[in-house]
């Protein structure tokens, strides 16, 4: 249990998915404006993250790995070369059917993350979070509270942003870097704050 | 017709600066910051960029016309991952060590934005000689800028470039310390901010 909770707490804080490995910024660049689409764009990954880090981990381990094809009769078979393709083809069909799901069921959360899926299938931090639970050799249970709390993270980091960017709206910033250039100061200056976590998860 | 007028070359260099993947039209910053620390790992990863972006390029145009429109994601995404497969079964044979430092980023290039984005808005609607130039210049764009941030991080931060000491012992000596807070990545969001300031400031002025 220590153990899951230590992932728990270094994925939100001192190893932020966005903010020590600097996955998924373009969305977060682009999306951060106003405080309800970030929250809304935020719930979508951390779902997202949630149902396809241990999807892949199954795949992975019962497919992909070496030797994982044992089962089948053929222990000597390598396919994990395979993994980008894979969990990429992956990813697209799970926010596929998880939009799919969410507009046959639920109207009002369809209204509030529909528009935000597709968007997810390219943002780097679902594959990454894939990629990091299969070089990290999580087991099973450590991927699914890697997944979710490399969303919680996530989620954290682009509603603490859009915040900051409603009140630089009235800063008088230097011509050339308002927009684009101080947000990505600003975040330096937030990646900080986070680091200081790091002694939490210890 | 001069070599600077010619549509090639300009599709080429447009990327490089004025309309720079990253520092202009925000793009793939994703992957970038967390393979600078040092400048050998930043090079390798921006030729792997520039490999994958070109030929995802090429491939797409010449498929161009074909690609019915409704699965187009998914076809651009395989060629790009089956690209990516193959940069990464190549530095993990030559350069193991490089690949091992760049982890999990290789990868990543396959969700970078900047691989997609060219497809989509360029290579599809655009003739494969002009792709390949527009891929190679938003290859070397991004590649500019990976490098510019791991010079700066390498040498403030560990004293060195490529890995050869630059700052003479006798600095060193004479109490010069390295910045250990360039290693971090707060460091690297803070260079981009100050590169993107730096650029519209002198893109401004002309």
């Amino acid at each position: 249990m220590e153990n899951l909770a230590g992932i728990f707490i270094n994925s939100v804080f001192a190893g932020n998915i966005l903010l020590a490995y600097f996955l998924g910024m373009c969305s977060f660049v682009a999306i951060s404006k106003n405080i309800e689409t970030a929250a809304g764009l935020g719930f979508a990954v951390i779902f997202v993250l949630t149902v396809t880090a241990p999807v892949n981990w199954l795949i992975f381990q019962f497919l992909l790995a070496p030797g994982a094809l044992a089962w089948a009769g053929l222990p000597n078979v390598d396919l994990s070369f395979l993994k980008f393709i894979t969990f990429i083809a992956v990813i697209a069909a799970m926010v596929q059917a998880i939009e799919m799901i969410i507009d046959r069921f639920s109207a009002s959360l369809y209204a509030g993350l529909g528009v935000f899926l597709p968007l997810i299938a390219v943002n780097c931090a679902i594959l990454g979070v894939s990629l990091f639970m299969v070089e990290r050799n999580y087991d099973f249970m450590e991927t699914v509270v890697y997944g979710f709390g490399a969303g919680v993270g996530w989620f954290m980091a682009i509603v603490a942003m859009a915040a900051i960017r409603i009140k630089l709206r009235y800063a008088d910033s230097p011509r050339g870097l308002e927009g684009y250039g101080l947000t990505m100061i600003v975040t330096g200056l937030m990646a900080m704050a986070f680091m200081m976590f790091s002694g939490m998860a210890g | 017709m001069k070599l600077q007028r010619t549509k090639a070359f300009q599709t080429l260099a447009r990327p490089i600066w004025g309309d720079n993947p990253i520092n202009i039209q925000m793009l793939g910053i994703c992957s970038a910051l967390a393979v600078t620390v040092q400048l050998n790992t930043a090079v390798v990863m921006a030729l792997s960029m520039t490999f994958v972006i070109s030929f995802s390029n090429l491939i797409v145009s010449l498929l161009r016309k074909i690609i019915p429109r409704n699965i187009r994601i998914i076809v651009e995404l395989s060629i790009i991952s089956s690209l990516v497969i193959l940069t990464d079964e190549f530095l993990k044979a030559y350069y193991y060590d490089i690949s091992k430092q760049l982890s999990v980023f290789v990868g990543l290039i396959i969700t970078n934005c900047i691989v997609l984005g060219r497809a989509e808005s360029f290579a599809l609607s655009n003739p494969p000689h002009l792709a390949l130039m527009d891929g190679v210049g938003n290859g070397m764009g991004y590649g500019a800028v990976l490098v510019a941030v791991a010079f700066f991080r390498e040498l403030l931060g560990f004293g060195t470039l490529f890995g050869f000491q630059i700052i003479p012992d006798g600095f060193y000596a004479a109490g010069y310390k390295d910045a250990g807070f360039m290693l971090l990545a707060p460091a690297a969001f803070i260079l981009i901010g100050l590169f993107v300031w730096l650029q519209k400031y002198l893109s401004g002025k002309s």
